[in-house]
Parts: structure tokens; C-alpha cells; sequence
């Protein structure tokens, strides 16, 4: 399928670059229905490799690359569930958006995540699976889970402990405070900084010079560099499965979901 | 010494101003004391977007939680000031 046009998103091949993109109003909240299309996209992208050499995520909406999971989906899909309902219902959702990550992450391709505004939660570790980030200078990075009483579900520890330093990975997942595109570059989360709307310029200008570069010996390089942490992700989703019991948890989604802060964004 | 840090007053007036042109509100309109969720009539998002305007212009790390109830020019300008 070469090309596709979803609720959640949408994808084409141009120029041997496939484009993905989301836009699922407001900040493309990942939920059940971003799922199911990026599980069609992980089933079509076998075959969208073999006339492709680079995949470029983007979002079309102005709010941002994507707020992370859908939390009010979570927290009103376990209201009236017993609690071990709840936590099957968790994890069969954790090991399926995983296995779309794992996809993407272990592709050929060079991947590449053009991202702008709120890059939070699912969302940052949406990014986290592609090879490189290019960020708008308007750009914001933050894992806000801890403040839910949870960590990042979708992978996102194991990533970032393979991409950056401990003391990095502590600083965003322990405060749960949010990296600007600058910080985020010296932190050496992003690639490229570029000005105000112009990221997805700036990847499709990477994604030009990858197709000068020989397929194979791009992709054994990638193979090569960039090691799949598979024993910590699998232990991530215990993890937040086990959390996921506490009290805690369901107090916070219930929090966010009925805030009339305006900050609800803010941990 | 001579210090290049500008002075707490600076500091407010170059908020006002930037908030001012980004939000199109006329400068005038806006105090120091003025609720700036309501003044500028923006939410959650607006309000992440006005914050990383201020970290580049000003140059500096505005950790989000000591924005946390801050809602006011004078008292974000006073943040700002504290890490200039």
C-alpha cells in the first residue's frame, strides 16, 4: 500500500522518502484508533522498503509533534473494569504500539523524526525510534509521566538510555520538566535544530542526501550502531503494568482528565 | 563591575513586549499584574509556546514546574530574572 489516508494518519512514498504523517486532532493523542493505522502502517512497511530509502515522521497539526497517549481513551476505557481487566487491556496495548516501535526502529530505512511544538510522552518516544531528530526551534521535549505515577509505557527509557547519558535520562524522566530544542541538541537528543515551521523541510533535505548513499551499506551500519534493547523494553512494560495497580495512577489520570488548569500540559 | 544582565524592570518590559507582538494584543493593554491566561486570552499550549519564546530570546532554562501557578508578567518576570 503505497499510500494511505486515515483518521489518525497518512502516508505516501515521494522520491524514495515515505512520509507519515499525523494528524489526529488535537496533538495526535496516541489511542486505540492511532494504533490500529500505525499497526497498518508497521504491516505495509515491508514492502514500502524495498522502493524506499528513508521514512520521515511528521505532524501537520500547528499543537506539536504528539502529546503522547491518549489519556482520557485510558482513563474512561478503565473506569468500570475490574482492576485485572484494566491491566490486561494495558499491556495487550503496550506490546501492540511496542511492536509497531520495534518496527520502525529496526527498519533498513534511515529514519528520520521531523518534529515542532509539544514532543511529550508517547510522542517523544514516537521520535525516539527514528535514527534521527530534527527539531524546530519551537520544539518541546518532556517525559510528564511520573507526575501520573507512572514511567514512559511506549518504550521510551531503554531508547533514551541507548541514544543519551544517564544523568540526562534522569534529569527528563525524575523532574519530569520539558527540554527546549536547543537544550534538547546539547543534551544530543536532536540532530538538527531548524527555524520556526521548517523541520520537515530540514528532513526532507536529509532525506535527499541519504539516497545518494548505497542502501545496503546504510542499512548494515544502522544494524550495526544502533542495537535494539528488546530485554529492557519487555521489562518496561512490567513495569508499568505493576504500576499501573496503584491508586495513584488512577487518582492522577482522573486529575488530568478532569482539569480545568491551564496548565494541564505542566507537571 | 559592569554587568550586562539587564534590570528586573528590563526584564518585565521585554516579556510585555514579546508577548505583546506574538499574541497580537496591543502593548498598551497589557500590566504586569495582568493575568496573562486571560489577557492573552491562551491556553495550555499557547502557554508552552510562550515560555520557549522567552527561554530563547532571554537565553535561559525555565524548568516548567517553577511556572507552575505563575500567572502573572511580574512574578514570571521575577523567574526569569533569577536565572539571567
Amino acid at each position: 500500500m503505497n499510500e494511505f489516508k486515515g483518521q489518525a494518519l497518512s502516508w505516501e512514498v515521494k522520491n524514495g522518502v515515505i512520509e507519515l504523517a499525523l494528524h489526529r486532532e488535537p496533538c495526535n493523542e496516541i489511542g486505540s484508533a492511532t494504533l490500529a493505522e500505525l499497526e497498518k502502517f508497521a504491516a505495509a512497511l515491508a514492502s514500502l522498503e524495498g522502493q524506499s530509502h528513508a521514512l520521515i515522521l511528521y505532524s501537520t497539526l500547528k499543537s506539536g509533534f504528539c502529546a503522547g497517549a491518549d489519556l482520557r481513551e485510558l482513563y474512561y476505557g478503565a473506569q468500570g473494569m475490574d482492576r485485572q481487566s484494566a491491566v490486561r487491556g494495558v499491556r495487550d496495548f503496550l506490546e501492540r504500539i511496542h511492536k509497531v516501535m520495534n518496527a520502525i526502529d529496526a527498519s533498513p530505512l534511515t529514519t528520520i523524526a521531523a518534529v515542532s511544538g509539544v514532543t511529550f510522552g508517547g510522542g517523544l518516544e514516537l521520535a525516539l525510534v527514528c535514527d534521527l531528530i530534527v527539531a524546530d526551534k519551537m520544539a518541546r521535549f518532556c517525559f510528564p509521566e511520573l507526575r501520573l505515577g507512572l514511567i514512559p509505557g511506549f518504550g521510551g527509557i531503554p531508547r533514551l538510555k541507548r541514544d543519551l547519558g544517564n544523568a540526562v535520562v534522569r534529569d527528563l524522566l525524575l523532574t519530569g520538566r520539558s527540554f527546549n530544542a536547543v537544550k534538547a541538541q546539547q543534551a544530543g537528543l536532536v540532530s538538527q535544530v531548524a527555524a520556526e515551521g521548517e523541520s520537515l523541510k530540514a528532513a526532507r533535505g536529509t532525506a535527499a542526501q541519504l539516497g545518494k548513499f548505497d542502501r545496503r551499506t546504510a542499512s548494515v551500519a544502522k544494524k550495526f550502531i544502533k542495537p535494539i534493547p528488546y530485554d529492557e523494553l519487555n521489562r518496561e512494560i512490567d513495569i508499568f503494568c505493576d504500576l499501573f495497580t496503584q491508586p495513584a495512577v488512577e487518582a492522577g489520570l482522573k486529575k488530568f482528565v478532569e482539569s480545568k488548569d491551564a496548565q494541564p500540559y505542566l507537571p | 563591575m559592569i554587568s550586562n544582565m539587564p534590570e528586573p524592570k528590563q526584564t518585565l518590559d521585554e516579556i510585555l513586549n514579546l508577548a505583546a507582538a506574538q499574541f497580537k494584543v496591543p502593548r498598551e493593554k497589557l500590566t504586569p499584574d495582568d493575568d496573562f491566561f486571560k489577557t492573552l486570552g491562551i491556553d495550555s499550549l499557547q502557554a508552552l509556546d510562550l515560555l520557549t519564546r522567552l527561554e530563547h530570546h532571554f537565553n535561559v532554562e525555565l524548568p516548567d514546574y517553577e511556572l507552575q501557578g505563575v500567572s502573572d508578567f511580574r512574578t514570571l518576570a521575577s523567574r526569569i530574572q533569577a536565572r539571567l
